[in-house]
């Protein structure tokens, strides 16, 4: 009886797995699909800090190469970058002057009175989205707007939306920054070399209207720059 | 000469490397460049003027670029905008 018995389970057994393997076959089917669609989604979107990090640290290292010593250093020890204005006609000097921060607008202002002239708002999203996001890394940022700044300064603010001051970046954060400027620019390790060089200071104290009027005509108008 | 592009998320990466005095790869590196013109990047050189100060020189064809040049860097065009602060 009981060989009887043994027997009926095995068969009952084989059968209920020969009926469930289809069934069992096709969820497993799902849940590795399913898992495949999660890493796919987290590789696309999700924030992964430590690539995020060693995208920043390429960054440093192609933006360093770039700039000069000087300009890395204020980088590196300030967090932003200042270019010159009026790039395209040195030979009167710049009476203006850009503070770059990474993803934000560049700040236009006096270097002689510190103050600030205009936001312009540009972006260089990266269309292809490697990982989800359009967004350089914060020194690729800065390299773009480096490049575009001294290449073609004309063009760049041409692209870029104009606002005033205080727009996105906090008017007081920003004479606080051209305070640490100055402070840093005192500073015997703060600007390495040709800081006050030739070509990269202001000749002539220039009157915001002058300024004005000399980033207008880069501009195209007069009225770009709002005069004093 | 290295062609690199500013990749989002990632940092830089090379898209070709080549001398451009060897016909080849001068033109593996023309073809390289064109398709990033194509894609809809901004070309620049990184060059030093004669008083030592570095700047960067947009180029628009693969013969504007200098000969001498280390490396071209593609980046994504400028577009105006109002960037926010968080990721």
């Amino acid at each position: 009886m009981w060989l009887a018995l043994g027997t009926t389970a095995v068969v009952l057994l084989a059968l209920l797995w020969d009926l469930a393997r289809p069934w069992l076959r096709r969820k497993l089917a799902e849940r590795r699909t399913a898992a495949a669609a999660r890493r796919e989604r987290a590789a696309q979107t999700g924030y992964d800090p430590g690539r995020e990090r060693r995208a920043e640290q390429r960054a440093r290292a192609l933006l360093r190469s770039c700039v000069d010593e000087e300009a890395w250093a204020m980088y590196r020890d300030l967090g932003f970058l200042r270019v010159w204005g009026g790039l395209g006609d040195r030979a009167r000097g710049a009476s203006y002057a850009y503070l770059i921060y990474p993803h934000k607008p560049i700040v236009a202002y006096l270097p002689q009175t510190g103050e600030l002239l205009n936001e312009y708002c540009v972006a260089f999203p990266d269309q292809s989205r490697p990982y989800g996001s359009a967004r350089l890394p914060d020194s690729d940022d800065v390299l773009a707007k480096w490049m575009a700044l001294t290449a073609d300064e004309r063009h760049l603010i041409a692209e870029a939306n104009m606002h005033l001051p205080g727009r996105q970046v906090d008017p007081e954060r920003a004479r606080r920054d051209l305070l640490r400027l100055a402070r840093w620019e005192r500073t015997p390790g703060g600007a390495p070399r040709g800081a006050h060089a030739e070509g990269h200071t202001p000749p002539s104290t220039p009157s915001r209207a002058q300024a004005g009027r000399q980033a207008g005509e880069l501009m195209g108008g007069a009225d770009s720059v709002p005069a004093a | 000469m290295r062609l690199l592009r500013l990749k989002a998320g990632h940092g830089e990466v090379m898209l070709a490397e080549g001398d451009v005095e060897v016909p080849e790869q001068e033109l593996e590196l023309i073809e390289a460049f064109r398709r990033e013109l194509d894609q809809g990047m901004c070309a620049a050189v990184p060059t030093e003027t004669s008083d030592g100060r570095r700047e960067a020189e947009l180029v628009k064809s693969f013969d504007e670029v200098p000969r001498d040049a280390e490396r071209v860097i593609f980046f994504p065009r400028a577009a105006g905008g109002a960037p926010g602060t968080s990721r």
